[in-house]
């Protein structure tokens, strides 16, 4: 979740309808909701994707494209798709920082900085490298304790949504 | 001890990661609550560690607490920690923790300004990415401030990833500080050609958001974006600059004729849906604002509506959401078209898609006509049976009431139909929208009298059912529509039939549960009824029914005596101490009804919402004096106005008609004619208000109904709005077959009443008459209402900072801030900014320096000085033109690219008006020759600028000799701020020497950061026909002011200027002097040195002049509000001196101008002939001045710190006035 400027409260609220309203929402209906107050009027919307258990929500201001948006919800998710290799729901609940870090890439301050899949990987691996060198071999006993720790991963993937607005004014990126 | 130590180490090893919280989170959804205290208790116990890597892991931890709802601002101070860890792993995990919770209140948020800074500029582009990512969501006035310049220096950064960032988050620095966009927006504006598509990309989308919310100031980048569309391929920026033009099109109709082609042939082109749309968009955008129809205009509409019948009809429920969006637009301008697609949009409504239902509803507002309204709102009425969901279905019932109230109930034929639909949505349960269908029944009862009479029999019935309405639950909406149906039944009960019955429903227990005001309005009312019973019942001679009737509300009436709420207690209790005491007059058989009636004689009219606020002030009444002198203390404060208040309250509570004499209509019949013609939804031959005034001499009650037999007189029981539908079919059929007879014979009465009939033959939708004459009674505007449209603007807006005009130069005081340690950088500066003119040769950075040699003197937007004035009227002429030029030639295609490198030939040149104006003339004649026909704007721009400061007249003519196409004066395109008469060119810039090599002109300013500097900006004109070069200047110091050389010269070195000039160009260069004391002007002799080269060979000249710092040029413009300036006057400490000038034959707003531009004050205030001007000089003078114009002179007093300073100031401007 990404909320600009909103107190803690009112980004839960913003999520907690959001996800009320997306899900009860039949797969066979169109992916645009028309703004609520709590979204900041009328001018916004939100538009959103559904990934089996995972909704991707944007909410966007009329200055966006609707099916632009849509577009950006894919490569995100292409996106993320390459950057966790096969991405599943469980990358996204345990590695939130990286998820805010590719989001980072493509929308800043609410506004769409970098549509280009290829671009975006491209940087991000870039950092990532750069993070692996400055841990250097302080990192491993690290890592290793961490890998230790990861194999006891709960299996059961609890249903929780990912969702990840990014608009102008009022607020937004990703939940939980 | 030790072995803890230990422990302790390792155990840092085995701290929780962000994983295992998410994991321990996930493994305690029994006590989640209390597992994240103990969590955030262990981070508090990281956070203390010296350690960064285990503060970054507990900063990372936060942050996603943060995320699930926590509020993590009492560890702000340690996200700023690891902000300015060094590693970048830590840093980044920082700024997202800051990103995440920082806003425009956390107080730590100054302590990172450094630190950003620092970042900003570090040698590793993701710590600049990941500074200028998190500072895009925390920036705060302060912090856009003090980084702005920073990140101006970073869009021409040379790594593309950097650019793109600090161009995308400069609109987030405007936002916040509104001051930096002019200063920042050519580079911005270079930015649109970046080599790199995401920079690109970046620079568009932030002008697109900036020109959404005030596009009128970017109307003159259209050349620009228009050579974007045309060359782009990335359709992401296609969308964006298609979007702009929509929001730019309603500006300027011909840009919209431009761009029809080229989008028509994308719409043709293109496979990308999203890129489709809003092209179709765009078009819609431009053919609203072509109104008037060109030919081919047609053609452009009909494909749009295809290919979005195309949309809808498509299985993908996107495309046929946004498909109703699109047609949404058209139906404003062309309901026709949309028209023919009912079907479809039906269909939608039917649809199980919410969004879509919704926006097909949207669409049926428009497309309803007085043939098909009632077809509609029965199919309306039916979803609203069905509809499930109160949120849906309220949405429903306001939109019927939308469909069927717009442009004055222009649809509706038959309102005991109307009155009807609203009765029965009355039996909505759980609405939320009582109150709106009250409303309307109000409206409709008060507006449209022939319907009096039937609203009063169906609102008697409502009231006789209303235990119905109200029994639900006490918070029922619903109830609300109680309030209108007492209070119609009350105020024409002459048409209720059954008075009694009515009045006894209304004296009902159960009506003790409706809410306090709707039993205000049921206690007023049954007065009314009342009185009218009792009138007819006298007239009867009935007087033991009078008394009966007396009775019964004598009986009921405690009840609301009893009630809690202060309103209804009170009218029930004034109510039946009346009542009681017209008992006692019954009593002895004398006569009340007439007098009971004359309580509530007289009409009520409907008055224009905003009528209070458009009446003008009269002139000479001043709203704050005192009517009477204010009481002196205490005492009777309280009551004697209050008793003042309600007795005119209760005056104005029944506003009699007033007697309307023949002139008086007519007026108003032609201010409602101009209504209705701008009225776009308005068809002229519709039964309308007019009409009644034909035949009605007053407002007096006049029966106009048309005897209908086809109407029925009565609906038994509750009506059912579907009979009315079978009805007004055969209603129409019969009138149809009348007419058709009547078509006839009647061509000789064209006249007189029938008018209407007679004028319609053709067999449009119009013809349907409606089946009353409905005399819909416009609401009543006070006399000489003032029109205005300005009632809705927003004051707050965060957006109106940023509508500021980007074409008028820069002014000094508008630079962003720096950051400058040493005085010998503010000398570099200038060179170096010079030398990367010349290098890059890029027309914006010349702009910039062109402001600090045009004007110095603009304050604040605020301040509506003349010099302004000036400014933006030529400045806005100028664009006015540029854009014309654009407009109105050049074929469709792209400028020529080639044009484009153009400026660069004259890249350096900053023209002297007035001077170069005729070699100009020639030159630009020479280029047109040239490049005819495929003339870039920018080419064009540039130009303009050059003459920036001829004489407008000047101006225009020559423009009508560069083309000579079809143009609008370019007052078309001017904002209306203008003065009432031009101001004439003027300019700051003085002669400093001149020989038949070189012209030297200069201009000192001050400088706001440093007391003791003053910036001299010479041009430099080479005027000959050679090559100058090498050239050096130099002055000879003096004790109190010196020249600023670089480090380890010495006194007698010149200073090399930055630059060489072929011939004919000119070049501005700028040179720093320190100076001790400011209070005396100061002239000092100096020399230019230079070498002249041409085909003979090279030689060296010399050129002496004497540069003279006048006191005006150490005073900087400084705005000063009134109350300031009063403070300061009053202060005492300011010394006075006073000036007069004989002989003064200019204007004064002409002085006032003269005054602020060459002298650099700002005007505090001014009342007719006499102002209050302010400004201050660099070292702090505080100077005030009062300007005060006579018959034929001006005097002059100012007030100031420093005795000297002022009258030398003084004395300069008795010279420049004595030159008047």
């Amino acid at each position: 979740m990404k909320g600009f400027g909103k107190s803690e409260d009112t980004q839960q609220q913003i999520i907690r309808e959001t996800f009320h309203l997306v899900s009860k929402r039949d797969e066979n209906v169109c992916n645009f909701l028309e703004g609520g107050l709590l979204i900041g009027g009328s001018d916004n919307k939100l538009i959103y994707r559904h990934y089996a258990t995972l909704y991707f929500v944007f909410c966007v201001d009329s200055s966006e494209s609707e099916l632009g948006i849509l577009d950006l919800i894919q490569v995100f998710v292409e996106t993320l798709d390459k950057c966790f290799e096969n991405v599943c729901e469980l990358d996204l609940i345990f590695h939130v920082d990286k998820v805010h870090n590719i989001l980072a890439e493509m929308v800043m301050g609410g506004m769409v900085l970098e549509t280009n899949m290829n671009e975006i990987v491209t940087q991000i691996d870039a950092q990532n490298k750069l993070e692996k060198s400055e841990a250097g071999l302080a990192g491993a006993p690290a890592r290793a304790v961490s890998a230790v720790k990861n194999m006891n991963l709960p299996e059961i993937p609890r249903n929780i949504n990912i969702g990840d607005i990014s608009i102008k004014v009022p607020n937004l990126p990703t939940f939980k | 001890m030790a072995l803890k130590m230990v422990k302790g180490s390792i155990d840092r090893m085995f701290d929780k990661n962000l994983q295992d919280l998410v994991r321990g989170i996930r493994n305690h959804k029994e006590d989640e609550a209390k597992y994240i205290s103990q969590c955030i208790d262990e981070i508090k116990q990281e956070l203390k560690q010296d350690n960064i890597a285990v503060k970054a892991n507990a900063v990372c931890k936060l942050t996603y607490l943060q995320m699930l709802g926590y509020d993590i601002s009492w560890a702000a101070f340690n996200i700023i920690e690891v902000m300015s860890a060094s590693k970048f792993t830590f840093k980044r995990i920082g700024y997202l923790a800051a990103s995440q919770c920082f806003h425009e209140g956390t107080d730590v948020i100054m302590l990172t300004t450094n630190q950003i800074r620092k970042d900003l500029s570090s040698p590793n582009q993701y710590d600049t990415g990941v500074a200028l990512t998190g500072l895009s969501c925390f920036v705060t006035p302060d912090l856009a401030r003090d980084l702005a310049n920073d990140i101006m220096t970073l869009m021409s950064h040379t790594k593309p990833y950097i650019r793109k960032k600090a161009v995308l988050i400069m609109y987030k620095v405007f936002l916040k500080y509104p001051e930096s966009l002019r200063p920042a927006f050519p580079r911005l504006k270079e930015k649109l050609e970046d080599p790199d598509p995401g920079v690109q990309s970046a620079a568009v989308n932030v002008i697109c958001e900036l020109a959404r919310r005030n596009p009128k100031n970017y109307l003159s980048l259209a050349p620009l974006f228009f050579k974007l569309m045309t060359s782009s391929t990335n359709n992401w920026v296609l969308i964006k600059i298609i979007k702009l033009f929509g929001a730019l099109t309603p500006l300027e109709p011909r840009l919209g004729k431009k761009l029809i082609e080229p989008l028509t042939n994308l719409i043709h082109s293109t496979s990308a849906m999203s890129l489709l749309y809003e092209c179709v968009n765009t078009v819609i955008a431009v053919l609203i604002s072509l109104s008037s129809g060109m030919p081919n205009h047609s053609a452009s509409i009909q494909l749009c509506v295809q290919k979005l019948r195309i949309l809808i009809e498509d299985s993908d429920q996107n495309l046929k959401y946004l498909g109703l969006l699109a047609m949404s637009k058209i139906l404003k301008t062309h309901p026709k078209s949309v028209q023919s697609h009912k079907d479809l949009i039906l269909q939608c409504l039917d649809d199980k898609d919410e969004s879509i239902r919704l926006r097909a509803l949207d669409l049926l507002y428009g497309m309803v006509s007085k043939k098909n309204l009632m077809e509609i709102v029965k199919k309306l009425m039916i979803h609203v049976d069905k509809a499930e969901g109160t949120t849906y279905r309220d949405e429903l019932l306001t939109k019927i009431i939308d469909i069927c109230s717009q442009s004055n109930y222009q649809y509706i034929t038959n309102f005991e139909w109307y009155i009807s639909i609203l009765v029965e949505l009355t039996r909505l349960e759980g609405t939320r929208h009582g109150h709106l269908i009250a409303a309307q029944m109000l409206d409709v009862a008060i507006r449209v009298k022939a319907i009096r009479k039937f609203a009063v029999s169906q609102m008697a019935m409502l009231l006789d059912n209303a235990h119905l309405l109200a029994s639900n639950t006490q918070r029922n909406g619903i109830c609300e529509v109680l309030y209108a149906a007492a209070w119609i039944c009350g105020e024409f009960s002459e048409h209720l039939e059954e008075a009694n019955q009515t009045l006894e429903a209304m004296l009902r227990p159960k009506v003790t549960t409706l809410p306090g005001h709707i039993q205000a309005v049921y206690v007023q009312n049954m007065v009314k009824l009342y009185a009218s019973i009792l009138q007819q019942k006298e007239q009867a001679g009935d007087k033991e029914a009078a008394q009966e009737i007396t009775q019964l509300m004598i009986e009921r009436l405690p009840q609301f005596v009893q009630s809690a709420d202060l309103e209804v207690q009170e009218r029930a209790s004034c109510i039946l101490q009346l009542i009681k005491y017209i008992q006692k007059l019954q009593a002895k058989e004398v006569p009340v009804a007439e007098e009971v009636i004359a309580l509530f004689a007289g009409e009520l009219n409907p008055v224009a919402p905003k009528a209070q606020k458009k009446v003008p002030v009269p002139e000479g009444l001043d709203l704050d004096a005192w009517i009477n002198e204010p009481p002196s203390d205490s005492e009777s404060e309280d009551e004697k106005p209050k008793t003042i208040f309600h007795e005119e309250e209760q005056r104005h509570s029944r506003h009699r008609q007033p007697e309307i004499d023949e002139e008086e209509l007519a007026r108003r019949r032609e201010a409602r004619k101009q209504e209705q013609a701008n009225n776009p939804f308005y068809i002229k031959s519709s039964p309308s208000p007019q009409k009644r005034y034909q035949d009605t001499p007053g407002v007096e009650h006049i029966p106009v109904v048309q005897i209908d037999l086809s109407v029925p007189l009565k609906v038994p029981g509750m009506p059912m709005s579907d009979q009315y539908v079978k009805l007004e079919e055969e209603r129409r059929h019969k009138q149809k077959l009348e007419k058709d007879k009547k078509k006839k014979k009647q061509k000789k009465e064209k006249r007189g009443k029938h008018h209407r009939h007679n004028s319609l033959h053709t067999e449009s939708e119009e013809d349907i008459a409606p089946a009353h004459h409905v005399d819909i009674i416009t609401e009543e505007m006070p006399e000489n209402a003032l029109p205005s449209d300005e009632d809705d603007k927003d004051p707050n807006d965060p957006y109106r900072a940023l509508d500021i005009d980007l074409d008028k130069p820069l002014a000094d005081s508008e630079k962003l801030p720096v950051q400058r340690h040493r005085n010998v950088e503010t000398l570099k500066s200038p060179d170096s900014e010079a030398a990367l003119v010349e290098k890059k040769s890029k027309k914006p950075k010349k702009k910039e320096k062109k402001h600090k040699e045009k004007e110095r003197d603009k304050g604040k937007k605020k301040e509506k000085e003349k010099k302004v004035v000036e400014e933006e009227e030529e400045e806005e002429e100028k664009k006015g033109e540029d854009l014309d030029f654009w407009l109105s030639t050049a074929p469709a295609p792209a400028p020529a690219p080639q044009a484009q490198s153009e400026p660069a030939l004259g890249a350096a040149v900053v023209a002297e008006p007035q001077e170069v104006k005729k070699e100009e003339r020639e030159e630009r004649d020479d280029e047109e020759e040239e490049d005819e026909g495929k003339k870039s704007s920018k080419h064009k721009k540039k130009k303009h600028k050059k003459e920036k400061e001829e004489k407008s007249k000047d101006k225009k003519k020559s423009k009508k000799k560069s083309h000579h196409s079809e143009e609008e004066p370019p007052e078309s395109v001017q904002n209306g701020t203008l003065e009432d008469e031009p101001l004439p060119p003027m300019s700051s810039y003085r002669l400093l020497a001149e020989n038949p090599f070189i012209k030297m002109t200069y201009d000192i300013q001050g400088n706001l950061q440093n007391d003791s500097q003053v910036t001299v900006s010479v041009i430099f004109e080479n005027k000959s026909t050679s090559f100058l070069k090498s050239m050096e200047l130099n002055v000879l110091d003096s004790l109190n002011t010196k020249m600023l050389r670089p480090e380890g010269s010495s006194v007698h070195d010149g200073i090399p200027v930055p630059f060489q000039l072929p011939p004919g160009i000119s070049n501005e260069a700028q040179f720093v002097f320190t100076l001790q004391s400011i209070i005396m002007a100061q002239k000092l002799k100096g020399t230019l040195s230079f070498i002249v080269k041409n085909d003979e060979g090279s030689t060296h000249e010399k050129l002496d002049f004497k540069l003279h710092f006048s006191c005006a040029s150490y005073l900087i413009t400084t705005p000063c509000y009134s109350d300031a300036f009063a403070k300061l006057l009053e202060s005492g400490d300011l010394h006075m001196s006073s000036i007069k000038v004989d002989g003064i034959s200019i204007s004064f707003q002409h002085l006032l101008a003269k005054i602020c531009f060459h002298h650099h004050f700002s005007v505090v205030e001014r009342v007719d002939s006499c102002a209050s001007m302010y400004s201050r000089s660099i070292q702090g003078h505080h100077v005030c001045l009062l300007v005060k114009k006579g018959e034929n002179s001006v005097s002059i007093d100012g007030k100031c710190n420093d005795s000297t300073l002022l009258s030398n100031l003084l004395d300069e401007m008795k010279e420049t006035l004595s030159k008047c």
